[in-house]
């Protein structure tokens, strides 16, 4: 056992010593990571009880989720819930990125008084206790008779996509040299035409990343949906919610196995474009 | 025209084209700006304003009186800062130990170990508030686990109480603290350590005494996020809850739903949100802003 011996710190501390931290951190990490998955079993079960693990197995609660209106007493919405959801985090991508993505260049370049001003409102939305911001949406969109509208969903889970494009592309043109900009205007072009040719291609893949996780935030919003969705426009996370409140239905869980594919898909898609910028510099 | 002016035939024309350039500087981040003024500056404003008028439409403390009053109200304040301080206390006791076995290892192994921080930070809260809905029933895996393996003999209730809440909200909130520690510890300089061995010092000494006063600030940040974060936390403990627990953010919620007392709501609301900034002014003073946004 002499790897048990391995010096593991600057501090000179043998492994047999910190074996404890070992064991500790990977059972930590060991349930952050496995709660979540055990949906995935559960939603293959046939049982409408949540027994794990299933006894039985089928794809009902899958059924149920795509071909509800089979299902005489049952929810028939979650089709239409996860078209709204879609939609409203597709446009939601097309309004936060690029306010977001001005707003990084513009506070960028100004002066750090500006930006100092400037900074803690714009990640204000980020701040400001969610549940708050919800019903004074909620109260404001009443007066224009945006309640249960897409509209309404796009510029509320825009508010809080926008803060997140904001500080990723912020942090993007934070490590990137101005002064190429500079070089292209001096030699004609516009400072469109600079920022079109020269800077976007270089922050392009920030971008990407910035709206992958404006659509992931829309996506799994709940608060906001929850007082400004309504009617017919209701979302996914909404719908879920509401169901759980009231019981346990194991349609959920097949609901769950597909937003936990998504998001993970996604992460992965926002890490390998992350490993591709890291390479390039 | 002054002698000065004369010597730099440029000055003025070129002092009009960068105020040019500041102000489309400055117009770049305009539609952002117009974005918060109308959904959140306007709509928390009005808020603020409702929570000063009465019932009867008169400006008064009505709201803020009755709320200190009440019994009901104080009982859910002092359960929001229970919940929200053993949350905070039970993330910064698992967090720490972790972010620190992920500092110790190289990046390759570390970057996989984020992996695991990663996962649940992207999975949607709702997804694991009902798995751990799934897990913490009556009937479910926890409960049949400990009794077959003899531990207990009835099925215990960990959730719709106290426990599952802050069970799902730990797991929640947990990598919230480990990405600004993590972030700290890394950028620690590890000869300060070697330094500090080579001068005598035991290994416990040398993480107590070195170490650990350099990852504070990270340590704050991260306590700092989680515990604001929690004080305005609705979802799970509204999931996990089973109603036995309330906290603000949900009195505010059923106060619209149920009550349509929006005098009610806005004064709660208030209150969340000054408490909410005074720990968030503390935190700047403390951490810069940076590190604040850096999730």
């Amino acid at each position: 056992m002499s790897f048990l011996n391995k010096n593991v710190s600057e501090t000179q501390i043998r492994l047999k010593d910190r074996l404890w931290l070992y064991i500790f951190s990977y059972l930590i990490l060991f349930l952050l990571i496995v709660p979540s998955l055990v949906v995935i079993p559960m939603s293959f079960s046939a049982s409408q009880y949540l027994e794990f693990p299933p006894k039985e197995w089928s794809l009902r609660w899958y059924e149920n989720y795509f071909f509800a209106w089979k299902v005489e007493n049952g929810f028939n919405d979650w089709m239409q819930a996860t078209w709204t959801s879609l939609k409203v985090a597709i446009l939601t991508i097309f309004v936060a990125t690029p306010i977001g993505t001005m707003a990084a260049y513009g506070l960028v370049n100004s002066n750090s008084r500006l930006g100092k001003i400037l900074f803690p409102i714009f990640i204000s939305p980020m701040m400001v206790p969610i549940i708050l911001v919800a019903i004074g949406l909620f109260y404001f969109f009443v007066q224009f008779k945006l309640v249960g509208s897409i509209i309404g969903l796009v510029l509320g889970h825009s508010l809080v996509a926008m803060p997140l494009v904001l500080i990723i592309v912020f942090s993007a043109l934070k490590n990137y040299d101005m002064n190429q900009e500079k070089v292209a205007r001096s030699l004609g072009a516009t400072r469109f035409r600079a920022f079109r040719e020269i800077t976007l291609p270089q922050i392009k893949f920030s971008i990407i990343s910035a709206s992958l996780i404006a659509f992931l935030t829309s996506f799994d919003e709940i608060i906001i949906s929850l007082f400004v969705a309504g009617g017919d426009n209701s979302t996914i996370t909404r719908s879920m919610f509401l169901a759980l409140r009231d019981q346990i239905d194991p349609t959920i869980a097949a609901i769950s196995t597909i937003l936990i594919v998504i998001s993970s898909g996604l992460l992965i898609i926002i890490q390998l474009i992350g490993n591709k910028e890291n390479k390039k510099d | 025209m002054t002698i000065a002016e004369m010597e730099k035939p440029n000055e003025r024309g070129l002092q009009k084209v960068a105020a040019n350039e500041r102000l489309t500087f400055f117009g770049l981040t305009l539609p952002y700006l117009l974005m918060v003024t109308a959904l959140i500056v306007i709509p928390v404003g009005w808020l603020f304003y409702l929570s000063f008028i009465g019932r009867d439409g008169s400006l008064s403390f009505e709201n803020y009186e009755r709320m200190m009053k009440s019994k009901a109200y104080i009982r859910i304040f002092l359960t929001t800062f229970k919940i929200s301080i053993l949350t905070t206390i039970i993330c910064a006791a698992i967090g720490y130990p972790l972010a620190y076995f992920m500092s110790q290892l190289s990046r390759k192994w570390a970057n996989i170990c984020m992996i695991g921080v990663l996962i649940p930070f992207w999975t949607s809260l709702l997804v694991r508030t009902y798995a751990w809905l799934v897990l913490l029933q009556k009937k479910g895996l926890l409960n049949n686990m400990a009794i077959e393996m003899g531990l207990i003999s009835e099925p215990i209730k960990i959730v719709h109480n106290t426990t599952g809440t802050l069970i799902g909200m730990v797991h929640i909130m947990l990598p919230f603290l480990i990405l600004p520690l993590y972030a700290n510890m890394r950028a620690i300089d590890k000869d300060t350590l070697k330094a500090a061995s080579s001068l005598g010092a035991t290994p416990t000494r040398a993480f107590w005494t070195v170490f650990f006063p350099l990852s504070l600030p990270g340590l704050l940040a991260g306590l700092l996020i989680v515990f604001v974060l929690c004080l305005g936390f609705y979802v799970t403990p509204a999931i996990l809850g089973g109603g036995r627990v309330i906290m603000a953010a949900m009195k505010i919620s059923s106060n619209i739903e149920l009550y349509f007392s929006w005098g009610a709501a806005s004064a709660l609301g208030v209150v969340l949100l000054v408490v909410t900034g005074i720990i968030l002014f503390i935190a700047s003073k403390l951490v810069s802003m940076d590190q604040l946004g850096n999730r």
